[in-house]
């Protein structure tokens, strides 16, 4: 189908663009790479009065990486954060993440931080930023805000993104340990049924020291667990497996539908944190 | 209603259309260019795939407004004089039945061998991992990017 009738906007700024943000309020959205909105509009699912189109803002498209970690601009492509070697360098676990999130072409046009307020319980990146306590700065015409991902992430396709607000950045904080990211997606590239990023730091016996995974599809939002005190302090050869597992069992509420049971999601969830932790425990 | 100019194939074309004008919608209607195909409109086909700027972008999930002054390739755009090296291959590895899907392969396979032009077969799974085609099984579309691979490598050498 095609998407309903809106009216156009093309702020070059990113002074103008929240000022037409403002005027438009509750009737009014952003479009940033569309690989999540169009497909909404051409469904019927959305019919915003207002679309504000942000591709030709200036300074957006920045991505800078320092020791801190990575702060990725709102017009920067899931494609070129992929390809980036210094985002990656500092934070492989973007790159682990970016190859699981659709095709390369999607990838071409879609954004980090569109992916980030769009807040898909099943997407990859707002994992990332909740396992490792990122944020999300938002500007408004009152001035800017930074909200933490603990904070963000409010509900299924639910952001605390307020109307009137742009998203400008996002933060990733570097981890100073192994990261991995494993799921299971009916094909290569669909939205994953269950998945886990993993984040893992070993002392210098090679034994936990700290452990945390955030789980994707089997809540309203990302669920982080904190494994560090389940891992106990010990190597990944004689890794309690069972504690670990139960441990994120516990905390997720998978929901049945037409791609599987929520019987299936808790079970595939409890192999991939298995998986995870071993792999981000190797990395 | 917005005045657009998209340069398509090389030549700039002045078109009027309203913001919601797809662009797979743009080129095939507007500007009368059917070779790009439009299967699903949600982004999961790949049939719609054209070269924004040279990179492979799906052109119904962009508007047309939003890429105004940009460079588009199409299927119609890919060979200079006669077909191009990818077309060819495709044609002699019987990689197309029924050529729906086609023009989407094509476009992807292009800029994918554009960026790594001796690629294994696992990196031209990944590639084309986002286009569907329902007739071939794919098997002769594998052997069709592997095969324009050779032709890119014989022409440049
Ligand atoms: C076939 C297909 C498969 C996909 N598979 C996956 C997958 O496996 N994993 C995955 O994570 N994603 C997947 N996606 C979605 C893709 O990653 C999107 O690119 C991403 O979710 C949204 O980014 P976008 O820039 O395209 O945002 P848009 O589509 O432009 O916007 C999405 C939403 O966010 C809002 N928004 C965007 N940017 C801003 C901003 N800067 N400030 C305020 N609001 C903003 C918009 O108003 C809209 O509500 C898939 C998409 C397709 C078409
Ligand atoms: S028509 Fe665009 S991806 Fe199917
Ligand atoms: S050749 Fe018929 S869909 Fe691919």
């Amino acid at each position: 189908m095609k998407p309903p009738p809106f009216d156009y906007h093309a702020p070059v700024s990113v002074a103008e663009a929240v000022e037409v943000l403002a005027e438009a309020g509750a009737h009014g959205k952003v479009l940033a790479g569309g690989q999540s909105l169009i497909p909404m509009l051409n469904m019927r699912l959305a019919a915003p009065a207002h679309l504000v189109d942000i591709n030709r803002v200036a300074g957006l498209g920045e991505i800078s990486a320092g020791p801190d970690g990575v702060r990725v601009g709102a017009l920067a492509r899931h494609s070129q954060v992929e390809r980036s070697p210094d985002a990656c360098g500092t934070l492989p676990l973007l790159r682990q993440a970016l190859k699981l999130v659709a095709h390369p072409v999607i990838r071409n046009r879609g954004t980090v931080v569109g992916s980030l307020v769009h807040a898909d319980p099943s997407a990859e990146l707002p994992a990332v930023l909740a396992l490792l306590g990122g944020s999300v700065r938002l500007a408004s015409r009152g001035g800017e805000r930074e909200v933490a991902a603990a904070d963000f992430f409010t509900g299924p396709l639910e952001s605390a993104t307020r109307p009137g607000e742009l998203a400008v950045s996002a933060f990733f904080p570097a981890w100073p340990g192994g990261t991995a990211f494993v799921e299971v997606a009916r094909r290569h590239g669909d939205f994953a049924m269950a998945g886990v990023a993993a984040a893992v730091r070993l002392d210098d016996d090679l034994r936990v020291a700290e452990a945390r995974v955030a789980c994707i599809s089997v809540g309203p939002a990302p669920v982080v667990v904190d494994l560090t005190a389940a891992c106990g302090n010990r190597p990944v050869a004689s890794m309690d497996w069972r504690a670990v597992v139960s441990a994120v069992q516990e905390r997720i509420e998978p929901e049945a539908d037409i791609h599987a049971t929520a019987e299936y999601r808790r079970h595939l969830t409890g192999v991939l944190v298995e998986r995870a932790v071993r792999a981000a425990a190797d990395a | 209603m917005h005045d657009i100019t998209l340069v398509v194939n090389g030549v700039p074309r002045e078109v009027r259309v309203p913001a919601r004008r797809l662009l797979s919608d743009c080129l095939r209607h507007d500007l009368g260019l059917t070779g790009t195909h439009v299967g699903c409109e949600h982004g999961v086909c790949g049939a719609c795939t054209v070269l924004l700027d040279g990179e492979p972008i799906r052109s119904c999930l962009t508007f047309a407004v939003t890429v105004s002054g940009r460079e588009i390739t199409t299927v119609e755009g890919l060979g200079a004089d006669g077909p191009s090296p990818v077309q060819r291959a495709f044609a002699e590895c019987h990689g197309l039945q029924c050529g729906f899907c086609t023009p989407g392969f094509l476009c992807t396979t292009t800029a994918f061998l554009r960026d790594n032009p001796a690629p294994t077969d696992e990196e031209v799974l990944e590639g084309i991992s986002g286009n569907l085609c329902r007739c071939t099984g794919y098997q002769n579309i594998i052997k069709s990017v592997h095969r324009a691979a050779e032709l890119l490598a014989e022409e440049s050498s």
